[in-house]
């Protein structure tokens, strides 16, 4: 034979048994049998094939345990409690964990091997947590690189508190061979259990951004994964100084939307504060001064960085930490009742505003944030 | 094809163990030496993680290199050849160790992969075919050579532990500094042992 094909094909030959042997042994070895997992002391019970991580097992039988990295175990996201004595945690944990937690079995979903019948605790708002299957009802430009998409659920129905998102399951394509999630904040409100609004902003070379703003078209099937999320309005007098930029808007929306339709809290006063550079980059300007006109307990204060002498510019002009330093300190009443901070938008936005917020006196503790980086 | 050299088994065992220890004697796997040796536990683990995978793949090695390599006469490849089998016996063995005792897997933890990269382990594998061992010297030498290593980290562990709490180092020798001498002295000690037995 050819001594130039010799080698390669030796050295294939070889990687091939050896791969061979290792998928036989993962086949026999790798099956643990039926086994069951207990959640929250046999509130739920699901019987489960075992030998995949806790994670993986968990979603294939619907309840996803937030995750931003699929499973890796370089987010830290999927925390649980494991009652079963599962061994030790391992080095892939540690770097997660706090002593606490440890000494609290708790332990990253992802990296716990269903081996044997697991006793296990997650949040109970994880059981509302649902893959849904919709189609895209409609797309609108809000500004060149913005687009408001909404989806119809083909099934059942959404339940969230406004302030929460969904990650949107982009399928692969083009050049992009693997599918991924992405997180939106839900601009919708929770009324309206039907639908989804996504607020989703084009960045350059982002995969699913780059998905929605180039591929994505009315009455395409896509699928949603949700809801998660802490952010939402919290339950105490003090008015809400809320920030955004760009696409934070969607969980503002949302939540004034919500509050204006359900009269919830009614002590709270609302100052909400957006920024952008141009006129271009603004949208639901007249919608928002119309709420503004209508609901007494509402401000709505909108700055533009760069404003052009052509455009007119009727509002605030500056950057949006400038203009909401001087409120803060001359136009927003200061009473008793006190300020919470509710922030959405890039990380830079969110840190300089904590800054310009713990300024003027509200504590970091009640400063309410996403950061989506 | 036997023209292996005349050692006797028991004799070759405590060669690779003593006088050819493979730490001491041809400073391989030094990295992984130095790093976890700072921690009893941990040093246990992969002195038994090294142990079995060096046994191990010295016998699957010196089949495919008497088997394979040689008749095809591809020695020019055996390099490759032994990395891609060090790799895949290794996967195998974390599979079967996971799957019939958990507590020994989850002792060895990170290091059963980790090994996958030792430089002992192939500097190990390459003696065994220089030295043109048979199978059963190369099984012997494999698990001695491991065993060698096992023994070496543990020596290292004891003496940093009892370092460590006299506390008297200086500052700037701590932690590699120190330990890269106390190697020094170790494998000084270890030539005392040289002529006992010859097996080059």
């Amino acid at each position: 034979m050819n001594p130039i094909l010799v080698g390669p094909l030796a050295v294939a030959g070889i990687s091939t048994v050896l791969a061979l042997i290792i998928a036989v042994l993962d086949k026999l070895l790798n099956n643990y049998g039926e086994v069951e997992i207990s959640i929250n002391g046999g509130e739920k019970k699901l019987k489960v094939k075992g030998g995949m991580p806790l994670l993986h097992t968990l979603a294939a039988e619907n309840i996803f345990v937030p995750s931003a990295c699929g499973g890796r175990g370089t987010c830290g996201a999927c925390k649980c409690k494991v009652i079963t004595d599962v061994g030790p945690h391992l080095p892939t944990e540690m770097p997660f964990m706090s002593q606490r937690e440890i000494e609290g079995h708790i332990h990253l979903a992802c990296q716990v091997k269903v081996r044997k019948n697991l006793e296990i605790e997650l949040p109970r708002e994880l059981f509302s947590i649902k893959k849904y299957k919709c189609h895209v009802e409609k797309i609108h430009n809000l500004t060149h690189d913005i687009k408001e998409v909404r989806f119809a659920l083909d099934e059942g129905e959404i339940d969230f508190v406004s302030g929460q998102y969904v990650q949107l399951v982009v399928p692969p394509y083009g050049e992009i061979k693997e599918s991924v999630q992405r997180a939106y904040s839900m601009s919708s409100v929770p009324s309206d259990t039907k639908h989804v609004e996504l607020l989703i902003r084009l960045v350059p070379g982002g995969i699913a951004t780059t998905y929605v703003h180039k591929f994505l078209k009315e009455g395409d099937a896509v699928e949603l994964v949700g809801p998660f999320g802490e952010f939402r309005v919290h339950d105490t007098p003090a008015a809400m100084i809320c920030v955004a930029g760009g696409s934070g808007m969607a969980p503002f929306k949302s939540i004034f939307y919500s509050l204006h339709e359900t009269g919830a809290f009614p002590e709270k006063e609302i100052w909400y504060f957006f920024g952008a550079r141009t006129s271009k980059d603004m949208f639901y300007l007249d919608a928002l001064r119309e709420l503004e006109a209508t609901w007494p307990r509402f401000h709505f204060v909108a700055a533009l960085s760069e404003p052009s002498p052509e455009e007119h510019w009727q509002g605030e002009a500056g950057l949006i930490t400038e203009v909401l330093d001087r409120y803060l300190q001359t136009k927003v009443p200061k009473d008793t009742r006190g300020w919470e901070g509710y922030l959405c938008g890039s990380p830079g936005m969110i840190n300089a505003c904590i800054n310009v917020m713990k300024k003027n006196g509200i504590a970091e503790d009640r400063i309410y944030y996403d950061k989506f980086a | 094809m036997i023209d292996a050299p005349n050692v006797g088994l028991i004799s070759l065992f405590l060669a690779s163990i003593l006088t050819s220890n493979v730490l001491l004697a041809n400073f391989l796997g030094t990295c992984s030496f130095i790093s976890i040796s700072k921690d009893f536990k941990s040093s246990m683990g992969l002195g038994i993680a090294v142990t079995l995978v060096i046994g191990i793949t010295a016998a699957v090695c010196w089949v495919v290199l008497h088997y394979v390599i040689e008749p095809l006469g591809i020695e020019y490849l055996s390099f490759i050849i032994f990395i891609i089998v060090i790799a895949g016996v290794v996967q195998m063995l974390e599979m079967i160790i996971d799957r019939f005792s958990p507590a020994l897997y989850m002792a060895l933890g990170i290091f059963l992969p980790l090994i996958t990269v030792n430089c002992a382990v192939l500097g190990v594998i390459l003696f065994m075919q220089i030295r043109k061992y048979n199978f059963p010297q190369a099984v012997v030498f494999g698990f001695g050579s491991g065993a060698g290593w096992w023994l070496a980290i543990m020596l290292l562990a004891s003496i940093r532990k009892k370092l460590d709490a006299n506390n008297a180092v200086p500052a700037g020798l701590k932690g590699t500094g120190i330990t890269l001498i106390t190697i020094g002295f170790m494998a000084m000690a270890f030539v005392g042992f040289s002529g006992m037995i010859a097996v080059q």
